[in-house]
């Protein structure tokens, strides 16, 4: 007889297995498939966030940020170190042991939640059916109440520079390098090509970006790119706008990269070209012809707001649905499923995702840029604080950057905020609060915040809205 | 056995009411028909009393809610714990004027600059319709609240208790003061711009040589005080000449509901009187069946009510006409605007010794312009005039009240 289930998750990412876990919570019977494999040949739960992108980045950028400033920062601290070495391969470990550390964990998770992780293949069925083809053994049809869809999204390859998993390698590869290329290419100065970019600089790649617009970060406000743009050519980041990869041939000692700018046609050889212009949805083998699961133009699954497909009872989330390819927009997407399932009131707010590069300095915003707001004819207040009057920058020899409060003029309520500068990433979150509580700048004005702390910059930078900053002069 | 406390009906004019303070917790015993907690309205605070003893179980709506009538309050069960707790009657009697806004805050969270903006505005966070996240309050919701209620353009008035606050531009000697309206004042805006969006307004005018008047007041004045305990004052001559005139006229005593004309056949005379909460209007029931004295007394009664806010719903609803007194503040001559969904209002104003020409000499009168504002969708212009004429004749002629004619 074959199982059943009130729901099948298909994908076991930050998307699938937090719809998974929530589901299971809310008192169903759930299983959640998964067919990940890492480069060790090894099942793993955990998708490309876990696996492959979010985390395992991050570890590099922590050990790569630790060296540099071993070498750089140290000395100015009054710490003698001697000669800094690296030892790439402790590093790489460290990176391993900790995704495997998380990994595992998830695992855990559905053991402690009651929810079935099945490591195979899912395929959407018509009538409520997925057929479960599992790694070792004989296909099975499992039928679900409810089916989610989470199977995510891959590197997006190009024709003129097709991956040879050697010298042209995708994000993944750039993390597992086991040596620190001499000279290292990337296509794509977006969130990811920034990162790896960033990572092997620190390392000792002599690294070059390309980039085919115009603009740098085109995504975030206009005064945040322009600080991490002089702050990345400081570093060492050689990145190039407005270069058009026409060409990518493997050379003697690596790779050589055509381009154009507008100065004409250009090249360059590197030893590792990593091309990083972005993801596309994965949905070859989800579903059948007949399961009535449709696609839109780019690929990506249609669904409404709720995250419905066009088949009632089959939801789909994360990178295979339309919207920012964000680990936490795809949980939050899969705790809003798992409550719709069960009748419950739930709802997803597009407006107020944070968006977060981990570079040095950290980039994160959320709400709108300047440049929306302008465009959108709100009539609004800007203000800035900049790290370098904070005494916790200051002690922290991390002094670039600022925060940057956008208000409506009318009834002050806080439209975006843009940090560049250190912890970003994590200062973020207050501003996301405010947004999420339609908070105005006075709000956070009469918040008390602790000192010395990072923090003290949104205050004062709210503060500096209305001109009324206390740590820095007002314009 | 348990009883709900529920919001007792609410005249239809009243849309809803705030809930101020309640004078019981739960677990305290009530006696019968003692105050439970008091609701405010636009125009009174209402009680609410035990409909037998017992003992609060439970509270349902708290201080600073906004209810309507039906609303479950509490539950109360029904049990003789009464006489230790019967005597709490001065806690019932406290002046209700302020709107406790303070306490009406607790309920419902707030962020610090709605806070801020509510305690620099006096206002109750329960005025304020919620955008944020669960219907939370915003700032902007507060400053959008703040806007919408200046934007109705108060004439500088007899009521606006002045708990204001100055906000804007003080200019060295300049200054402007935003005041935001009680809810009296903006049902009073309200009101008096519905009429004048809804009726055909139009004023007729004529004036009265009370001569007659003043020398009855005069001859009786103290036989009247000694007999009945009030003073013989005008407005009974005025309400007793109207009333007559309203039998003879039927239209002006009616009114409009829809394309429907209601006639009433009682005459519930309202008073316009000025009190520190505001203009109201107490009505003085089947004015027709009263004497001069009975009226003076029961207009008094109401005068008081107004002045200490004891006044009850009852006393400001229905009504079939009305008269206004802009004479005690000076006024000329003026053109009232009607207390809708009434069709006509008489308007009242100061003595002057003016020369009238009476048998071809010239001499001096002590005369009163009159001024009727009558729904013209109701009333013709004829019926309107003759109306006034009939008032005017019977005050000119006092005699005339007697014998009604």
């Amino acid at each position: 007889m074959s199982r059943s289930f009130d729901v099948v998750v298909i994908g076991a990412g930050p998307a699938g297995y937090i719809a998974a876990i929530r589901a299971a919570q809310q008192g169903k019977t759930v299983a959640c498939i998964d067919e990940w494999k890492n480069k060790n040949g090894k099942n793993a739960f955990g998708g490309t966030c876990l696996n492959a992108g979010c985390i395992p980045s991050k570890a590099l950028l922590e050990s790569s940020e630790l060296y540099h400033r071993a070498g750089h920062e140290f000395k100015k601290h009054g710490i003698k170190t001697g000669n800094v070495e690296m030892d790439i391969a402790a590093m790489q470990k460290r990176r391993a042991s900790i995704v495997r550390q998380l990994t595992g964990g998830i695992a855990g998770l559905f053991k402690a939640n009651k929810v079935e992780g099945l490591v195979g293949h899912g395929k959407l069925l018509k009538n409520k059916q997925v057929e479960f083809t599992p790694v070792e053994g004989d296909k099975e049809i499992i039928s679900a109440e409810h089916i989610v869809l989470a199977s995510g999204s891959e590197p997006i390859e190009l024709p003129i520079a097709k991956f040879d998993d050697d010298r042209i390698i995708d994000s993944w590869g750039a993390l597992e390098l086991d040596t620190v290329p001499e000279s290292l290419g990337v296509v794509g100065a977006g969130v990811i090509g920034l990162e790896l970019g960033s990572v092997w600089a620190r390392l000792g790649s002599e690294v070059t970006i390309l980039e085919a617009m115009e603009d740098f970060l085109f995504m975030a406000d206009r005064d945040v790119a322009k600080v991490a743009a002089a702050d990345f050519k400081k570093q060492g980041l050689d990145v190039r706008l407005g270069a058009k990869v026409s060409k990518a041939t493997s050379a003697k000692k690596g790779v050589k990269v055509e381009y154009e700018d507008k100065d004409g046609a250009q090249s360059i050889e590197v030893e590792k070209l990593v091309v990083a212009v972005g993801r596309r949805p994965v949905t070859s083998g989800l579903f059948a012809d007949d399961a009535g699961i449709q696609l839109d133009e780019r690929g990506f699954i249609v669904v409404d707001d709720e995250c419905r497909t066009r088949v009632k009872g089959v939801y789909a989330i994360g990178d295979c649905v339309r919207g920012p390819m964000l680990a936490h927009k795809g949980s939050e997407e899969g705790v809003m499923v798992a409550d719709l399932i069960v009748g419950e009131i739930a709802e997803m707010n597009y407006d107020v995702i944070p968006s977060v590069l981990y570079t040095n300095p950290e980039i994160a915003w959320a709400g709108k840029t300047e440049a929306e707001v302008k465009e959108s004819g709100v009539a609004y207040k800007t203000g800035q604080f900049p790290f370098m009057a904070s005494g916790r920058a200051k002690a922290m020899e991390q002094t670039s950057g600022f925060v940057k409060i956008i208000s409506s003029k009318e009834d002050d309520e806080i439209l975006g905020v843009h940090i560049v500068g250190p912890m970003a990433g994590e200062l973020i979150s207050e501003a996301v609060l405010a947004l999420e509580f339609s908070a105005s700048t006075e709000d956070i004005q009469r918040t008390i915040h602790a000192h010395p702390s990072l923090a003290e910059a949104v205050h004062e930078a709210a503060l500096a809205v209305d001109n009324k900053a206390l740590n820095f002069p007002n314009k | 056995m348990t009883i709900e406390i529920k919001v007792p009906p609410l005249p239809e004019s009243v849309s809803d009411a705030t809930l101020v303070a309640w004078h019981k917790a739960v677990g305290e015993g009530v006696a019968r028909d003692e105050n439970l907690v008091d609701l405010e309205t636009d125009k009174v605070v209402l009680e609410v009393p035990a409909p037998m003893a017992g003992t609060i179980s439970k509270i349902v709506v708290e201080d600073g809610a906004t209810v309507v009538a039906g609303d479950l309050l509490a539950i109360l069960d029904e049990g003789e714990v009464a006489a230790a707790a019967a005597p709490a009657p001065e806690k019932t009697v406290e002046k209700k004027s302020a709107p406790a806004a303070k306490e009406a805050k607790g309920p419902v969270k707030t962020s610090p600059a709605v806070r801020r903006l509510l305690d620099e505005h006096d206002l109750d966070a329960t005025m304020v319709t919620g955008s944020g996240k669960d219907g939370r309050i915003t700032k902007a919701d507060v400053m959008a609240f703040l806007k919408s209620d200046s934007s109705s353009d108060v004439a500088p008035g007899d009521s606006a208790p002045a708990v204001g606050v100055e906000v804007v531009t003080e200019g060295l000697a300049r200054e402007e003061k935003r005041v935001p309206m009680t809810r009296l004042r903006a049902r009073i805006a309200e009101r008096l711009v519905d009429a004048q969006q809804t009726a055909a307004m139009l004023t007729t005018f004529n004036e009265v040589d009370l001569t007659e008047v003043m020398a009855l007041r005069k001859r009786y004045r103290d036989d009247f005080e000694k007999a009945h305990g009030v003073r013989l004052g005008f407005m009974s001559f005025f309400a007793k000449a109207s009333v007559e005139a309203l039998k003879k006229f039927p239209a002006v005593n009616a009114s409009v509901e829809g394309s429907d004309i209601i006639y009433h056949n009682y005459f519930d005379i309202g008073i316009a009187v000025s009190s520190d909460r505001g203009l109201m209007v107490p009505v003085i029931r089947d004015v027709d069946q009263m004497s001069f004295a009975d009226f003076e007394g029961a207009l008094n009664d109401m005068a008081g009510k107004a002045q200490d806010g004891t006044i009850s719903m009852d006393d400001l609803t229905g009504g079939t006409f009305t008269i206004t007194n802009g004479g005690i503040f000076g006024s000329m001559m003026s053109t009232p605007i009607l207390n809708q969904p009434q069709s006509a209002i008489l308007g009242m104003h100061s003595i002057q010794q003016r020369p009238m020409v009476v048998d071809g000499e010239i001499v001096a009168r002590p005369m009163m312009y009159l001024a009727v504002t009558y729904d013209h969708r109701i009333i013709d212009g004829k019926e309107a005039v003759q109306f006034l004429v009939s008032i005017k004749d019977q005050l000119e002629d006092p005699s005339r009240l007697l014998l009604q004619v």
